[in-house]
């Protein structure tokens, strides 16, 4: 196993790491640590989740901001805003490929034998559409009588809730089972799509649909953290495309918004040392090519 | 070759920082506590 894959197994552990749940009644774990967001996608309504979801804390915010603000609460998500911010400043997208349990799950799903699909380039920019309906202004927008939004995201799309939460949470709470209608039937759908998409293309919900990864994407051209490439040393034999868990040309846009610096290009894709990363504008001591070669 | 260091994710840190403290000044803490703790039925689509 590798040191990525480790640490991707480590943080889906860590963030649903509550396994007392089976036995006080499907009870969530209620410690302070639930105030925390953790910074993959991991539903907050699952039994064993031991943070929140930042999308969910998100959405919350902005579908509870009109009532709030009536009865003096300040509850701008600037909490929320604020923690994604600092690490996508830090980093950018790398916490989609090292500690997202979805990212991590749909890597697995894609080992499955089928045949492999490309997804069109454009489909890309839809997961900023995601963002901005579903996570902002729908929520902040579409009221009822008293003010209060919904959590449109979570609610009509999400599928990791509907994996991580809602199929178990109807297993372990009968009770339940009578409230399911249209609204879960949907969600099924869309998750048993995204399910067969995940083993045809690679991570095809982080490239598409994924709201957190929009928000970190904003930051892979500004954040400390940043890719370099070597046009010089560059052979364009395009090995980084065909290893690239997000189906990045490399040479077109080293900082591209689907690049989750998952860092394959750089410790095994690329011999020629055409790859490698900066922080803050200081560069790596050695490409990883270079090192080899040393 | 002099290496010169890029100030914007130092702004961004900054300013993102600032935007956690004022969140937790604002209470937007336990906001997030209490959604968190609770089953949220809406989010797994049975709400």
């Amino acid at each position: 196993m590798g040191l990525r894959r480790f640490i991707q197994l480590a943080a889906t552990v860590l963030t649903n790491a509550y396994w007392l749940f089976p036995f006080g009644g499907a009870s969530m774990y209620a410690g302070r640590l639930k105030s925390v967001c953790v910074p993959g996608l991991n539903c907050w309504s699952c039994p064993a989740a031991v943070g929140a979801c930042p999308i969910g804390a998100l959405q919350n915010m902005f579908a509870g901001l009109r009532p709030g603000l009536e009865v003096g609460n300040k509850h701008f998500g600037l909490y929320v805003i604020g923690m994604l911010g600092v690490i996508g400043s830090l980093v950018g997208r790398m916490p989609c490929a090292w500690v997202c349990p979805f990212g991590f799950f749909q890597e697995l799903m894609h080992k499955i034998p089928s045949p492999k699909l490309k997804i069109p380039g454009f489909m890309s920019y839809l997961k900023y559409v995601f963002l901005g309906l579903f996570v902002i202004l729908l929520p902040l927008l579409v009221v009822d009588r008293f003010g209060f939004g919904q959590v449109w995201f979570c609610k009509y799309v999400c599928p990791t809730g509907t994996l991580e939460a809602g199929i178990p949470m109807l297993l372990l709470k009968p009770g339940l089972r009578d409230m399911v209608g249209t609204l879960f039937h949907s969600k099924l759908t869309i998750l048993a799509v995204f399910l067969i998409w995940m083993i045809l293309c690679k991570r095809p919900f982080c490239r598409v649909a994924c709201p957190l990864g929009a928000i970190y994407s904003l930051f892979n051209r500004s954040s400390a953290f940043r890719m370099t490439w070597d046009a010089d040393k560059c052979t364009h034999c395009e090995q980084c495309y065909r290893d690239c868990p997000m189906d990045v040309k490399f040479w077109e846009n080293p900082n591209h918004v689907d690049c989750i610096r998952c860092l394959k290009c750089y410790q095994e894709s690329c011999k020629y040392g055409a790859i490698s990363y900066e922080i803050a504008g200081i560069p790596a001591r050695k490409s990883f090519g270079e090192k080899q070669a040393s | 070759m002099p290496v010169r260091t890029r100030k914007l994710p130092f702004v961004l840190l900054f300013i993102f920082l600032t935007a956690v403290v004022l969140g937790i000044n604002f209470g937007e803490v336990c906001a997030v506590f209490e959604k968190a703790v609770t089953l949220c039925l809406d989010c797994i689509g049975i709400g």
